[in-house]
């Protein structure tokens, strides 16, 4: 299992947008994802479920991975929060 | 394009108001003349003998005016300016209100071999009717390797490889209740400039083909009330076998289109694979594509709730780190 903490560093937090975007990263690997918010635990695979978790700006989310690619996989998905989501 | 005939408009096969209930009374010789343009003439000035820009390349009308004027040159004996009528290449003649002609037109027209028509319309409906059938058959146009379904009353360009499952989808939806237009091959064309009007080729539209079964007649197996002749095209939905390396709309906030014959669709993509029923998909892409029209869009008012939820909870916490 890999994990690593990140903050939501573009404004408007994970709006359906930014959700698609992490959706299709963490589909792309073979590894089970989740994202987790203060004890919260959702799939990384599911649109509804990472939208419903209302992570707004500068919340502190752990990505969490586990399968045969998960190093990648987080690598990836780290990535687009520092990226901001290509928002901003 | 094929050559539009005067013999042609004869035979067209047209319903209720777009009737024109023409028949040939003189001039046979010449129902090969081409109709050239989707226009008409009422040639009340030329009658008068005035034949500066002439159109003669159009058809034209007599109505009750012309033909009474037609009366008196006949009553008067003046031929003349019949005579430079027919000595331009007009298309045809048609005489509205079941009007006769004079002896001297009808000679006329059968000597330059210029055909005289004759319908019981008058001159403002057929006018109307016969622009209204010529724009068509002069509109631009496209032929598809598609399926054209109405789905709750849109018209649905099922698009695809072969093999993909068009027909097959297009099958289930008229088990469902909808209506097939066309299959395999839709003709469109624009018409009043920005509509798509999607149509089978002749015999061929309402039977389908599929795979395992042969050619089905749909009108006979499912019914009158399966089936229709034309459909406008509203969306254009692809079918594509399912690409495990390509990402597809999951959000669906922002429009796609395709342009037929310049003019916009609303385009979706749909993956096939087992276990997804597309009918099903395509009923739900239509009556999503209706709650559009009426301008309620699910995916941006979703993503719009969102945000606005977003907001709330950063305002919410503020508060709570303030407390």
């Amino acid at each position: 299992m890999t994990q690593r903490l990140v903050t939501i560093k573009n404004r408007a937090g994970i709006h359906a947008r930014p959700a698609a975007l992490l959706v299709q990263t963490a589909g792309r690997f073979a590894a089970k994802v989740f994202l987790e918010k203060d004890g919260e635990r959702v799939n990384g695979k599911s649109i509804m479920g990472i939208i419903t978790l209302a992570a707004t700006y500068n919340t502190a989310i752990r990505i969490i991975a586990e399968g045969v690619d998960e190093k990648e996989a987080v690598d990836a998905l780290a990535r687009l929060f520092e990226n901001k989501f290509e928002e901003d | 394009m094929k050559k539009i005939t005067v013999l042609d408009l004869l035979q067209l096969d047209l319903k209720e108001n777009e009737a024109l209930n023409l028949k040939c009374i003189a001039g046979r010789a010449g129902l090969a003349r081409e109709l050239k343009v989707p226009e008409i003439n009422r040639p009340g000035l030329e009658l008068s003998g005035f034949y500066e820009n002439f159109a003669f390349q159009r058809i034209q009308i007599f109505g009750r005016g012309e033909t009474a004027y037609l009366w008196k040159l006949e009553r008067e004996g003046k031929r003349d300016t019949l005579e430079m009528f027919f000595a331009s290449e007009v298309p045809c003649c048609v005489f509205t209100h079941q009007q006769q002609p004079t002896g001297d037109l009808l000679a006329l027209a059968e000597g330059s071999g210029c055909p005289v028509l004759q319908t019981d319309l008058s001159s403002s409906e057929f006018t109307t009717r016969v622009i209204r059938v010529l724009s068509n058959i002069f509109a631009p146009k496209q032929s598809v390797h598609a399926v054209l379904v109405e789905v709750f009353g849109i018209g649905v360009l099922l698009m695809g490889d072969s093999g993909v499952g068009k027909s097959e989808a297009a099958l289930a939806l008229v088990e469902r209740n909808h209506r097939l237009v066309a299959d395999d091959l839709v003709e469109i064309r624009r018409v009043g400039g920005n509509i798509l009007m999607g149509t089978g080729t002749g015999v061929s539209s309402h039977h389908m083909e599929i795979r395992g079964l042969g050619i089905i007649n749909i009108t006979h197996l499912f019914g009158v009330g399966a089936i229709r002749d034309k459909k406008q095209i509203q969306v254009a939905v692809k079918l594509e076998e399912w690409d495990p390396a390509k990402s597809y709309d999951r959000i669906g906030a922002e429009e796609n289109f395709i342009e037929i014959l310049g003019v916009r669709v609303p385009h979706l993509v749909i993956p096939v694979k087992p276990g997804r029923n597309i009918p099903i998909l395509i009923e739900t892409a239509a009556m999503n594509e209706r709650l559009k029209k009426m301008g309620y869009y699910s995916a941006k008012e979703f993503s719009r709730n969102v945000m606005k939820w977003l907001e709330t909870e950063s305002a919410r916490a503020i508060f709570l780190d303030e407390t």
